[in-house]
């Protein structure tokens, strides 16, 4: 069989770059391992209830009528109303340390107010700050130069607790590397979540998911489902063509995958590239999910989401322990402000974990240590929070196994490779990387990946399209 | 096609790519791209509509005739003038 474009993986990244392609009249397969789509923004049921996997809240939130924001292009490029994403706003977040909280919502002057209260001597400087990072283009894929965001917030900032406030959320929504951030990834970040905003949508990821889903078939899209790719043949370094684990070799003119890079390299035989081990992700998180008896607000969990550390110095890093109870992010669904309330109350609770740890388990401790984990993770949160232990209906938990297990990203790390592709170029000519190690991360971001590399690699590289360019 | 009926293509176009957008007061001398915001994904997607719509090509280097509705219908209509629209 033979396609102008193969799309490894249908998470948001891989069905947005299928829409565009199909849109055009490309004859598109898309293949995904895993019998749901998804990737790492997917969902699962348990007793009846369905639960997202990495949403907390979609980041970008800009109102209609907002063009040039990542949302607004989203919504162009795939051709969907604003209305169609169902999209309720939060109602208010918060970064809570030891000493100092800041709150902040969908309105930017909001935190600015926050930090001229909280943190009177920084004031001009995070202004200072904001400018330089309003001015960034962080959407620039041909820029490659890399700048440290810890020697530039030290630049405009003298309080390290402000620091590390500003980087809790930052870095838990979208970091892949331990300790630091590249700088256009902490813009694209600062813009995503204080800049814009948050908000969920009514009916959760698979709704989202469905309609990309859905667009995507009625345009003409092919998907393979519980299909993932035995290996990629290449000769001379040119793509030859695609061996999925069912048998089948596809033939492609194009190859875009979500699968990560060094992940795709390795189902590359003879690519002719030495696997390079700072380019594997390492950052994972485990997720304890709780279903309460009532709504988070009648236990007093009034913010939408809180980003918070036990301790005045945040670190951002994998513990060595199974997980790091210190920091985490605290996320209460229910407080967005949806027509209906939600069927029931739930607390998400997020903290970074080490895969080594857990893939060390066997299969007995693995299930005692998720439970155990979960307790301390609680315990640790009740210097900070009410206890709502005696209200819990229902929990589950998952782990970076779970996440390497149903996603193959190495480590189970949710935000990919440290080292991004920007231009998402391989050593294999018309083999492409889209979504989390092409660098445009969060829900809003991997969509806008697949996007601008459909674009880029597929229907600007038509030959027609060249003509007149050089 | 008729003038009218190019003009009247292009802004099927620009709807389908803008669906959020009310182009009723649409100013046809103004430049598009103020009036609408669109940017260079939104030519990108004008141009790839062209080539679906009317099997034409719009080379890069004639991106700027877009500039505007009157200009887009001054580039366009001598190219589509004998295009039959199906009834």
């Amino acid at each position: 069989m033979r396609y102008d474009a193969l799309i490894i993986g249908a998470g948001l990244s891989g069905l947005a770059a299928g829409i565009r392609l199909a849109m055009f009249d490309k004859k598109v397969l898309i293949v995904e391992k895993h019998v749901e789509i998804g990737g790492l923004n997917s969902f699962y049921t348990r007793k009846h209830r369905t639960f997202d996997v990495g949403l907390h809240a979609m980041t970008n939130y800009t109102p209609k009528g907002t063009r040039s924001s990542p949302l607004g292009k989203l919504l162009k490029q795939l051709r969907f109303r604003h209305e169609e994403f169902r999209l309720c706003q939060q109602v208010m977040s918060e970064i809570r340390f030891p000493e100092k909280a800041l709150r902040f919502t969908n309105d930017f002057g909001f935190l600015e107010q926050e930090v001229a209260e909280q943190f009177p001597r920084e004031a001009d400087g995070f202004q200072k700050l904001v400018a330089h990072i309003r001015a960034f283009d962080e959407l620039n894929l041909d820029d490659t130069e890399k700048i440290s965001s810890r020697k530039i917030l030290e630049h405009y900032l003298s309080d390290p607790l402000l620091i590390d406030m500003l980087y809790c959320p930052t870095m838990y929504y979208g970091n892949a590397r331990e300790g630091d951030m590249d700088f256009y990834q902490f813009v694209i970040m600062f813009k995503s979540i204080f800049m814009e905003g948050f908000a969920k949508p009514v009916g959760g990821m698979p709704y989202i998911l469905n309609l990309m889903l859905d667009k995507y078939q009625t345009l003409g899209g092919e998907i393979r489902m519980g299909c993932g790719v035995q290996s990629i043949a290449s000769k001379d370094g040119e793509l030859q063509a695609v061996h999925l684990a069912d048998g089948a070799t596809v033939q492609a003119d194009k190859v875009i995958s979500s699968a990560g890079y060094v992940e795709t390299m390795r189902l590359c035989d003879s690519c002719g590239e030495d696997e390079k081990p700072d380019r594997v992700g390492q950052i994972s998180f485990m997720e304890s999910l709780f279903v309460l008896d009532r709504e988070p607000k009648e236990l007093g969990f009034d913010k939408s989401i809180i980003f918070f550390s036990t301790r005045p110095q945040f670190h951002y890093r994998v513990p060595d322990t199974l997980i790091d109870v210190t920091s985490g992010v605290f996320c209460c669904p229910n407080n967005f402000e949806y027509p209906e309330p939600l069927a029931e109350g739930m607390l998400r609770l997020t903290n970074m974990a080490s895969f080594k740890m857990w893939d060390g388990l066997v299969r007995k401790d693995y299930r005692a240590a998720k439970k155990e984990q979960g307790r301390r993770a609680v315990e640790a949160l009740l210097a900070f929070f009410p206890d709502f232990r005696d209200h819990v209906i229902y929990e589950d938990a998952f782990t970076p196994k779970t996440i390497h297990k149903y996603t193959g990203h190495l480590n189970g790390a949710v935000y990919g490779s440290p080292e991004k592709a920007k231009d998402g170029l391989t050593p294999v000519k018309n083999l492409f990387i889209c979504g989390t190690d092409q660098g445009f991360l969060g829900i809003i971001g991997a969509t806008l990946s697949g996007i601008s590399m459909a674009n880029r690699h597929v229907l600007q590289a038509e030959p027609n399209l060249e003509n007149g360019r050089s | 096609m008729t003038r009218d009926q190019v003009r009247q293509a292009v802004l099927d176009i620009i709807i389908d790519i803008a669906p959020d957008e009310d182009f009723s007061a649409i100013k046809d001398e103004e430049n598009l791209r103020d009036q609408f915001d669109l940017d260079s994904m939104d030519f990108l997607d004008i141009v790839m509509e062209l080539r679906k719509r009317f099997n034409l090509e719009v080379p890069e280097k004639d991106y700027p005739e877009l500039i505007s509705m009157a200009s887009s219908v001054e580039y366009l209509f001598p190219r589509l003038k004998d295009w039959k629209l199906a009834s």
